[in-house]
Order: C-alpha cells, then structure tokens, then sequence
C-alpha cells in the first residue's frame, strides 16, 4: 500500500465511523454501502485537507468524491498530491 | 418587474410595512385575510385525513437545536434568545456601554430558548423516546418560523409561516407520504392559478461541509421543492417535500410500533410565500383576482 493509500485509509478509520475497519476496505468498495454517512464524509473531507494540505474545491465537494479509496486517491491526484510509489 | 420594484409595490400598497430591518415586515390585514384563507384552503384538502393538529409555538428549546443537528447544520439561521440574567447594580455598567456605543450584548446571557426553524421541529421532541401508538402517525402542524437570512426579496422574510403535513413511521409509508402530498399540494397550488413545477432542491446547509451533505441530499433526491414566480420571474419555492430517511426517529429515539426507528417526512407550505406569489401573479388588488381563485381563497370554510 502506498503511503497516500494508508493516510486515506488512516482519515477514513479516524473519522469516518464506519462499523467495520477501514484498513481491510479495497480501493473500490463503496464507503456509502460500508456505512459512511454524510455527515461523516464531511469530517472524512476536512481530514484528508488537513492530512494533505490540500483544499478541495466547491466542484470536487460531490459525493462520488468519496465514495471510494479509489476515487479519493483520484481527486487527490488532481489536486497535485503525488501517490509514493510502494 | 424587478424584486425591489415588487417590493417597493407592495410597500406602496400598504400590504407590507417596512419593519426595520432587511426581511422584517409588518402585515396589513388585508395580507393577512389572504394568510388565514390559505391556512384554511390548504389544510381543508386533508379534511378527510385522520390526523392530530397543532399550533406549536415560534419558540423551541435550544436543546432541541442541538439534539436534531440544526445547530450543526444551519448555525447561521439560527435565532437565539439572551436575557440580562445580571444583578441590578451591574445593569448601570452595561447601560454605560450603551451609552458609550460599546458591544454589550455580550453582557447579556442565554436562556435556554430559540426561535424554531421549521414548523415540524417542535413535534419531534413530543414523541421522543418512546414508540408510536400506531404503525404510523400524521400530524397537521403549522408555526411562526425564523430564520437569520436578511435580504431585500420579500419572498426571504426572516420570520414566516410554515403549514405542514408530517408523518411519523415506516420508511415506505414516509415516501409515500411524502410523494402523496407533493402531489395533493402542486395541484392545490395550481388550482390557485399559480404555474408550478417540482424540482429536486437541497437545503442550504452551512459551509463547504454543507455543500457535500447538500449534494448528498440532492443525489438521493431527499428534496423536492414546489416553485413559482413569488416576487419575479425567477422561480422560488412556495413549499417543499422532505423525507428525512430516519434522522429524527433516531436522534429523538422514536420508535415504531414493531421497535425499529421511526422514519419521517414532511410537506410544508410557506404561507407568506404562496401569498406574495398569489399578488405576483394576479396583482395586488385582490378584488380583480379570477372570480375562481378568490373564491378558492376566501371560502373553503
């Protein structure tokens, strides 16, 4: 697992309040399905600006931003934030 | 017309009264006659319905901000109530503050009251922790509101009434519910000969957070809005059909009667609203209405 990969999954375990731990979750599971509620997507949002010093824009602030590792390592990408190699 | 044209056409007709501050507005009573038809026109659709009916009142506990999220959600539309909980030997120093031009409202304190949002905010409280009598409940509810957002459009007073037909129970009968009386209240609404279309909405929830939890509830469609020219041509929403999944039965831990938590949604009518939209529509002189409309209005008695 890439470091980016492990800080994701470290924000997500912290404050997403998922029932389940977030460290077993696979880059595309869905976190909705696996209990991630909107609420906790929000504090999972300010997480992951404070844990990459990245601020996501009003247009990235839908919920299909975070439905996946996967898809939040995609928009971290975007904004700059380089994946380590493993 | 422009908004401040309207406004100012509404001012000039005595309907409204300038109550000193942005969205705050007294009402003649001919505005008023047009608000108390409407309460009567709208709530007479369900006449057949078997439902409790309650005038709840403009104030809520502030505890009840707190417990439904509303203070987590909407910090910024919230009114608060402070009181001078001091000592009369004090008030002489926070009068000098007054008089000085100082900041003194720090001096006052809280109480333990706020002015409610939403007309269905005071039910929840009634039926928490505890199970519904029946597999599902229907409440008729309407309330002075409040809510903090100073504008210029007369459609965003800060202080309005909000009718609303809530249900209480299982997550089928909610959306049921929900999709029933958005129905029944588009079509109300156009026997008024007002042009309504429904779209799917959001509510303004705070903050950038508020944009992510709004484009949530906006994918799965938790929202509908019934809207129309109210104050221009663009169109506004004159009531809205929430179904609220089961975020109030598990914050106020209300049960249904097979103990899962309760699910709820709500139709709401925004009477002040329907009413400027109403004189938008069909001009201020309520005498030169449609013969069809003023009657719908002023006589379902």
């Amino acid at each position: 697992m890439t470091d980016t990969d492990a800080t994701i999954r470290g924000v997500l375990e912290a404050l997403g309040r998922l029932p389940g731990t977030a460290l077993r979750l696979k880059d595309h599971d869905d976190l909705y399905q696996n209990g991630l509620s909107s609420h906790a997507s929000v504090n999972v949002m300010l997480g992951l600006e404070d844990a990459f010093d990245i601020e996501f824009p009003d247009s990235l602030l839908r919920r299909d931003t975070f439905q996946s590792v996967a898809s939040i390592r995609e928009a971290l990408v975007s904004l700059g934030v380089t994946v380590d190699s493993q | 017309m422009s908004v401040e044209g309207f406004r100012q056409s509404l001012l000039a007709a005595g309907l409204l009264i300038d109550g000193g501050s942005p969205g705050v507005y007294h009402r003649s009573f001919s505005f008023e006659s047009i608000v108390s038809g409407l309460e009567v026109y709208i709530s007479s659709v369900a006449a057949d319905e078997e439902r409790r009916q309650f005038q709840f009142s403009p104030l809520i506990a502030s505890s009840a901000l707190v417990r439904s999220d509303y203070l987590a959600l909407h910090p910024d539309l919230i009114g608060m109530i402070s009181s001078y909980a001091g000592r009369e030997a004090d008030l002489p120093s926070l009068l000098a503050k007054v008089a000085a031009g100082e900041e003194w409202s720090e001096l006052l304190s809280p109480t333990d009251l706020a002015l409610c949002g939403a007309a269905c905010h005071n039910l929840y409280p009634l039926l928490a922790d505890a199970a519904l009598a029946a597999d599902s409940l229907l409440y008729e509810v309407q309330a002075v509101c409040f809510r903090h957002e100073p504008s210029n459009d007369p459609s965003r007073m800060q202080s309005f009434r909000m009718r609303e037909f809530v249900y209480v129970g299982s997550e089928s009968g909610a959306l049921a519910h929900r999709e029933q009386w958005l129905h029944r209240g588009t079509e109300l609404m156009r026997r008024l000969g007002l042009s309504v279309d429904v779209v799917v909405a959001n509510d303004p929830f705070f903050g950038r957070g508020g944009l992510l939890i709004g484009a949530g509830q906006r994918e799965k469609e938790r929202k509908f809005e019934m809207v129309t020219s109210i104050t221009s041509e663009s169109p506004g929403a004159i009531g809205s059909a929430n179904y609220h999944e089961d975020h109030f039965g598990r914050v106020y831990n209300i049960s249904q009667s097979d103990a899962s938590v309760a699910h709820t949604a709500c139709v709401g009518f925004g009477l002040e609203r329907i009413t400027l939209a109403l004189l938008h529509q069909h001009g201020l002189d309520v005498d030169l209405w449609p013969a069809v409309v003023r009657d719908r209005v002023f006589s379902a008695r």
